[in-house]
């Protein structure tokens, strides 16, 4: 049968009728919302979905919102929503999919994922953590870094080299890591906010069960494909209202404080303002070309703005405050769970959003990305497609 | 014809303060005291001071000092920005000591010149030359109020504190309490000054000595700014001919390589500029002009430097570990300090007949 809105209002009101919210404990209801196909629509029965489209989404969110019906706290599980899930579901044995899911889309499991190495970053097929096959298991050993929530988290996707004698791309596998087996040992890293968001992840003769490996062995750079492009939607993709992003702060700033204004400041402020609406605009008319069947290659530059935005205006908001611009709210050492890039002081701002133009893909590899396959220009000379990954430099 | 080069002396003399930093203000110990109690690097102050005699270098010799000029004094900056050094020579052997060179004050002046005390001027780190500042209350013979965002105020043994009474007064630390901001730029703490009835003595006129002293605070602030960005610039290009990705030096890729070569012209640039602020505040001529070119080309570009330095490092210039944050944040304070570059520009607007409109 098809799946249309109403069908989406029908089920859902039965799932409320079955586990009414404020008698369901919260879990029970997020496992029973999981089973009725209503946790992510657009995936298959059985797996949290009915295989509708995907736009009808909001449909079940706002009915069950409107209910006051517990969510799974988004946010919290960002990684294993946006970017495990969707690799799981492509990649994924049937077993692994039935296995993993559902405990990832319940918050259950919180996952983390393990790419990024000190040596291998912007190159980050040249990764070296080494996975060894032993009888039916993976001995893996390496480390990884720039890992949020490894702290909390059950469960990591890996990539790991597998076979070092053929060039970079070809000798990666991506596994599912199990972060409690005793060899995964995790390390706050702390960054020049003060905070620890992220982790170093030190791999020792770790075993991994074959039976835990995504994909063929050596296919893990295509694997990983998903993985990465599902971050960078995530990243730059956020729908905001006018000076929902960076801007609002500063705006508000300028607003209250009449003795902070001049006329330097006026002119900068109302230029990084209009690039903000403007940044807006595009993210608007990029979602509507998707709506409208029409995807553009807009999206490329979406995060590319987003960081260049965020780190001018924090900038140009600690100059405004001027003495107060010379404090920080707090250097302690925490490990936050959530980031709220416009979140707490100027100072902070400026700082964290220093982080927007490396994380998931830094601003100069974008830029290569829209120049090489927007533009269609020639990708400079390469030496190290063709050459085994034990040859390569580092 | 203003000097824009350097003597062999100096020379001779930044090579005497760079090894004194490499001994004693590495930057691991610099992160490490950063958020201690006592986050200045004294060892390296005391060489610096009593060792060297350079807190002295703008008294003349017949008050205690060494008799030089504000050149020197632009040399020493240039190498205590380049290692980031929390120490308050900016502060003490600067802006304090200009201070005092307004008033009548002989004995506080030899006492800051020899480094057996370190002076603070209580005024905003923000404030520009000629800017509104903050006073005390001066009744019944005692000081009143309390004063924000003093620069090494935490480190200092006497506070110059401007009072209503438009005089300028020396006050003990003691007799006060002096509470530490949560500072951005961890390498030179901010503090609040309370004075609550505390005894001051009276040094001369607040105006004059305050405006002798920012002007000087910010043409040599310059120079630590030069030194911020040479760091960053040298630092960046050595770890770009290091990094491999892509089976090649980072620094090979074209593009990072443009942008380096021209963070070198704008480090070029401000060598100008600064050695033209330190002659001319050495001359007395054209000083208004040469400290304004200098506040106004000197922020943006140290802090350009210090940003590209942690993007061009890639993740690892974003831990705490690294030292780029450290230069991150004294470069992105300095922009701030003695006025931001935008109130250089209106100052300069007025100096050269540009007004606006």
């Amino acid at each position: 049968m098809t799946i249309d809105a109403a069908e989406l209002r029908r089920r859902t009101g039965e799932l409320l009728d079955a586990c009414p919210p404020d008698t369901t404990d919260r879990l029970d209801f997020l496992r029973a919302r999981f089973d009725a196909g209503l946790a992510w629509v657009h995936y298959p029965e059985g797996l949290g979905g009915l295989g509708a489209p995907r736009s009808l989404q909001v449909v079940v969110d706002a009915e069950l919102e409107a209910a006051g019906a517990p969510d799974n706290e988004p946010r919290r599980i960002g990684i294993g929503l946006g970017m495990a899930a969707p690799t799981i579901l492509k990649y994924g044995t049937e077993e692994q999919k039935q296995r993993y899911l559902r405990p990832l889309w319940t918050g259950e499991e919180v996952w983390c994922q393990l790419f990024s190495e000190p040596g291998a970053g912007s190159d980050l097929a040249a990764l070296g953590t080494r996975a060894v096959r032993e009888g039916d298991d993976w001995v893996v050993n390496g480390q990884k870094v720039w890992t949020s929530s490894a702290h909390i988290a059950r469960w990591a996707i890996l990539i790991a080299r597998t076979d070092p004698d053929v060039p970079k791309h070809a000798g990666i596998t991506y596994f599912l890591c199990d972060m409690t087996d005793p060899g995964v040992e995790v390390r706050p890293l702390r960054q020049i906010t003060g905070e620890a968001e992220f982790n170093e992840v030190f791999l020792t003769d770790v075993r991994i069960p074959d039976s835990r490996r995504l994909g063929a062995i050596g296919d893990g750079w295509k694997v990983a494909q998903t993985t990465l492009n599902n971050e960078r939607v995530a990243i730059g993709g956020m729908r905001l209202p006018r000076e929902g992003g960076m801007i609002g702060p500063v705006a508000k700033t300028w607003r209250e404080r009449p003795e902070l204004r001049t006329h330097d400041l006026h002119q900068r402020l109302l230029k990084l303002w209009v690039d903000s609406e403007v940044s807006r605009l595009t993210a608007e008319r990029l979602r509507q070309q998707l709506v409208a069947g029409q995807p553009g290659p807009e999206g490329a530059g979406m995060k590319l703005a987003f960081a260049r935005l965020n780190q001018e205006i924090s900038g140009l908001e600690v100059e405004l405050r001027g003495e107060e611009g010379l404090l920080y709210d707090d250097w302690t050492m925490r490990r936050p769970e959530l980031v709220d890039f416009v979140g707490r002081d100027a100072g902070y701002r400026y700082l964290r959003s220093k982080g927007n133009s490396i994380e998931g893909g830094t601003s100069e590899v974008l830029l290569n990305i829209v120049a090489e396959r927007v533009l269609g220009l020639p990708s400079e000379p390469r030496t190290d497609k063709d050459v085994a990954w034990k040859d390569l430099a580092r | 014809m203003t000097d824009l080069l350097y003597s062999e002396e100096e020379e001779a003399l930044r090579a005497a303060v760079r090894d004194l930093l490499t001994d004693h203000c590495d930057a691991p110990g610099v992160i490490a005291r950063a958020e201690s109690d006592t986050p200045h690097a004294l060892e390296a102050w005391k060489a610096l001071a009593d060792g060297m005699g350079l807190a002295g270098l703008l008294v003349p010799e017949d008050k205690g000092g060494q008799g030089a000029t504000h050149r020197e004094v632009a040399v020493v900056l240039e190498e205590l920005g380049r290692a980031v050094a929390p120490v308050p020579y900016l502060a003490s052997a600067v802006v304090a000591t200009e201070a005092l060179l307004s008033c009548d004050a002989d004995d506080l002046l030899a006492d800051l010149a020899s480094g057996r005390r370190i002076g603070a001027l209580a005024v905003a780190l923000n404030v520009a030359a000629g800017g509104a500042y903050k006073v005390v209350r001066h009744e019944g013979g005692a000081l009143h109020g309390e004063l924000t965002g003093i620069a090494d105020a935490v480190i200092a043994d006497v506070l110059l504190v401007p009072a209503d009474d438009g005089g300028l007064y020396a006050v003990d630390a003691d007799a006060v309490t002096v509470t530490p901001q949560a500072s951005l730029d961890l390498t030179r703490p901010l503090a609040t000054v309370t004075l609550d009835g505390a005894p001051g003595r009276l040094l001369g006129d607040a105006e004059p000595a305050v405006r002798r002293a920012l002007r000087a605070g910010a043409g040599l602030l310059a120079s630590e700014q030069l030194g911020l960005a040479e760091w960053t610039l040298t630092e960046t290009v050595r770890y770009l001919k290091d990094r491999k990705q892509f089976n090649r030096p980072v620094g090979g890729f074209q593009a990072l390589k443009h942008r380096l070569a021209q963070l070198w012209l704008e480090v070029v640039n401000l060598r100008a500029a600064a050695r033209n602020a330190a002659d001319a505040l050495a001359t007395g001529e054209d000083a208004d002009v040469a400290v304004a070119v200098a506040q106004a080309y000197a922020a943006p570009v140290a802090v350009h430097a210090a940003e590209e330095a942690l993007q061009l490092h890639g993740g690892i210039g974003m831990t705490w570990e690294h030292p780029v944050h450290l230069y991150l944040k004294r470069a992105k304070a300095d922009s701030i300090a003695y006025g931001s570059a935008g109130a250089h520009r209106e100052a300069l607007a007025e100096s050269i007949d540009l007004q606006a409109p």
